[in-house]
């Protein structure tokens, strides 16, 4: 994976699998501590135990298409060669918790990459999962909350043209108010 | 900051047209898989390419694009199915923006298969 933003789309798309109905998911840049934080919660059905040490196993898979499962090994490689670390929290019944720490400033750090079109992508092609993302950048942030748009939409779907199309210019114009369109 | 406002300013607007999608079984399907394997080579810029398209050619209420997870051929992605009614699914493979552009123009709005984009028809035996 060339961008940090694609393993968020992957590593999300894990929670709607889970059957998530609320996905959290939390970009935290903050370049005076050197970290970028990428949190994935959600309230999914959860892993116990065991499983949760089998997913960072690439030779693990609750799949049958296939014998790898490397979504998630691939993120953890990602945080831990930049000598960040990878938590992974869960509970069946309640939900799961990825946390990635990368540090910003290691050479082997992939970019972010293109992180509002990753949550567009989640959002319009999720319409049955509410998402909250949350985008922080050097103590400034913008939130995006599906659920609030719902209220005002009710029953139009977001992959309407005209929605879609509004989705993505919030997530542009508030990612770049806040960070002012800083590319790392 | 971009407001909610916004939002109720074309819900207004929208509601105001009459033409609300119906998923009738006249629909085309396109589906676009975004597993591990689709995402890394390069299929979220695929289905972004497909889904603004349809949009910009005003071509909802007849295509549908959406994404699945690993169809289990992962050495050919990005893959694309194409499923209209009442024909045999076409699987699409190596795709890229591009080739999803001349997709659509030649297969979706033109009616003819891309042959040489298609798992049968691409020389990998």
């Amino acid at each position: 994976m060339p961008e940090i933003s694609l393993n968020v789309l992957d590593v999300a798309e894990n929670s709607t699998r889970a059957g998530a109905s609320l996905v959290t998911i939390t970009i935290d840049a903050d370049f005076s501590g050197d970290r970028l934080t990428v949190v994935i919660d959600d309230n999914g059905c959860g892993m116990t135990p065991e499983q949760v040490q089998q997913v960072t196993d690439p030779f693990f898979t609750s799949r049958t298409t296939r014998k790898v499962g490397l979504g998630v090994p691939f993120f953890k490689l990602a945080a831990e060669s930049t000598g960040g670390s990878f938590a992974i929290t869960s509970e069946p019944g309640v939900g799961t918790a990825v946390t990635a720490v990368f540090v910003l400033s290691h050479i082997d750090r992939m970019p972010l990459g293109d992180i509002s079109t990753t949550i567009h992508t989640l959002v319009v092609y999720h319409p049955e999962t509410d998402f909250v993302y949350r985008y922080q950048y050097n103590g400034r942030s913008f939130t995006l909350d599906t659920r609030e748009f719902r209220q005002v939409l009710g029953d139009i779907p977001f992959d309407t043209p005209d929605i879609s199309a509004y989705i993505m210019d919030y997530l542009n114009e508030n990612k770049l108010e806040t960070d002012g369109g800083a590319i790392y | 900051m971009k407001s909610l406002e916004e939002l109720k300013a074309i819900r207004e607007r929208m509601q105001s047209q009459v033409s609300m999608r119906a998923e009738d079984h006249n629909h085309t399907r396109v589906v676009v898989g975004m597993a591990t394997c689709g995402i890394a080579s390069g299929a979220r810029p695929v289905l972004t390419k497909l889904s603004s398209l349809v949009q910009e050619k005003n071509l909802t209420d007849k295509i549908s694009v959406t994404q699945t997870g690993c169809i289990g051929l992962c050495q050919y992605e990005p893959i694309v199915e194409v499923m209209e009614p009442g024909k045999q699914k076409i699987t699409y493979i190596k795709m890229t923006p591009e080739k999803a552009e001349e997709v659509l123009e030649r297969h979706l709005i033109g009616g003819h298969i891309v042959e040489e984009y298609t798992l049968s028809g691409a020389d990998i035996k």
